[in-house]
């Protein structure tokens, strides 16, 4: 595949890891937002939706690199729309016969990938121009950064919100309630995601001072 | 960029076009055993859940088949149908011809409260046949309606009935189940789910704290049907006929209440003749 340089060689380390922090897709490029905001109430299914976006993105854009030299330019968009919306859809079924009750709690969001920006920007960017190997980690690496702060965010709403983790009550167990704590309602309501999401992106600029635009 | 022959372009997409649409097809069949099986499941976890027993995936079969002693059908008369399977009806069908009944109800009414444009009409003769037929439509309609009942019986021998009901919330189906003791007035569980209510909001009412609120209801106030009302708290006086509403999500709670009066009223028939 990437022929004489290592299957992991630094370059392609690099294009694993870039996207969870320097690059990370939402934080930085701010792209998916929209479903980031939409399934992060609990951490369970923000982690299977982590897991079906890495796929997504993994997996088209390892067929469209493997498919690069024989795209017609011109209608290349629609041939990126048709290998993501196949792919979703197999991520859909297959949720549907595995995972059923994650499944029915992500509902239309699991179909709403196929909008993610995240998906179509790495396929147009990365994949139409490079070798299958790097397409692939690039894939995963972007997939990755965006499940990260996915999982992020829903540790917190689900703690703050529910005082719950993964259904667990944390919170009931350490006796914090006797004290006088009450849930934060609000954790649960779309506005604290983009404040939490705010909130990452405020810590990330502010200890890394190169994503700060001039 | 390598530039490319229209024919070529056209050839590229259909073949693309065609291949994916095979796997596609081909993956959904392969999976739709296991997703059919889920959906079955979750029918059965929620039929047991309104009879106050907790069911996970791999048991709900055996215990399913443990309690649910029997399902009948029913037709708008309280009759049993025979050779229709409960678990086969489609409650959405039904539904639809409860919507179709009120609509005929209400044309029916408006024509009822206008005399007068009536009595011009009737020189034509018209309105008349259309009241009949407006009539015979709705009878029509109700002699389709099936009922699907589940009959459940307790390690203590009590036995409940369990209704199937189904509306419209807020942004789109809400059903559930309801089951009734064997004086067929009070509520013994209630399980409510909902396709895309409002997370934290109307999609409670699929949460225990809103379901329990059913329990011990009664559905006639003396011999007239009343159902639940799922009201604001404060707004009427608690009653065992109303349940508090989900802040914040109102019309879910309406839509709620809406359901239970609808499917239920449907069974009167058989209410009357379980209770003599």
């Amino acid at each position: 595949m990437s022929g004489k340089e290592p299957l992991l060689s630094p370059k392609n380390l690099r294009l694993l890891t870039d996207p969870l922090a320097r690059n990370n897709p939402v934080t930085v490029l701010v792209l998916g937002i929209c479903s980031a905001l939409a399934v992060t109430v609990k951490l369970e299914p923000s982690i299977v939706m982590a897991i079906s976006v890495i796929i997504v993105t993994a997996f088209s854009n390892l067929v469209i690199s493997l498919m690069r030299n024989y795209i017609p330019p011109r209608i290349r968009i629609i041939v990126q729309l048709v290998v993501i919306a196949a792919m979703v859809i197999i991520v859909d079924q297959v949720l549907k016969a595995y995972a059923y009750n994650v499944s029915k709690q992500l509902s239309v969001f699991v179909g709403l990938i196929i909008t993610n920006c995240i998906i179509m920007g790495r396929l147009e960017a990365f994949a139409l121009g490079n070798k299958p190997w790097p397409a692939f980690l690039d894939g995963v690496g972007n997939g990755a950064g965006y499940g990260f702060i996915l999982i992020v965010v829903a540790f917190f709403r689900e703690l703050l919100g529910s005082g719950t983790l993964l259904g667990y009550p944390v919170l009931e167990k350490i006796g914090l309630y006797k004290t006088g704590y009450v849930n934060n309602g609000m954790m649960i309501l779309p506005p604290m995601a983009l404040i939490t999401l705010g909130i990452i992106i405020w810590v990330q600029r502010s200890r890394n001072k190169d994503l700060i635009e001039s | 960029m390598k530039s490319f022959s229209n024919r070529y372009i056209y050839i590229f997409s259909a073949t693309m076009v065609v291949i994916v649409a095979t796997l596609l097809a081909f993956i959904s069949l392969q999976l739709k055993p296991a997703q059919e099986r889920n959906i079955l499941t979750e029918k059965m976890q929620n039929i047991l859940a309104s009879v106050r027993v907790q069911s996970t995936t791999s048991n709900a079969q055996d215990l399913f088949d443990k309690y649910i002693t029997g399902s009948i059908v029913l037709n708008n008369e309280g009759k049993i149908l025979e050779n229709t399977d409960a678990f086969d009806v489609d409650l959405v069908a039904q539904v639809s011809k409860i919507e179709k009944t009120k609509q005929l109800k209400s044309l029916l009414a408006e024509r009822r409260v206008s005399p007068f444009k009536q009595f011009i009409a009737s020189f034509g003769g018209a309105k008349e046949t259309d009241r009949q037929g407006i009539q015979s439509q709705i009878s029509a309609i109700g002699g389709e309606r099936q009922l699907p009942v589940y009959i459940c019986t307790k390690e203590d021998s009590s036995v409940y009935y369990i209704f199937p009901v189904r509306g419209k919330g807020l942004w789109g189906p809400v059903w559930g189940y309801i089951s009734l003791e064997a004086d067929m007035n009070t509520i013994y569980g209630a399980v409510f789910d909902h396709k895309s209510e409002t997370p934290g909001l109307g999609a409670e009412i699929n949460q225990e704290w809103f379901q329990v609120n059913f329990r011990g209801k009664k559905l006639f106030d003396g011999a007239s049907f009343r159902s639940i009302e799922v009201a604001k708290k404060g707004t009427v006086e608690p009653s065992p006929f109303t349940v508090d509403a989900i802040s914040g999500g109102t019309i879910t709670s309406k839509g709620v209440e809406a359901m239970l009066y609808d499917c239920l009223e449907g069974y009167i028939p058989y209410f009357e003749t379980q209770k003599n």
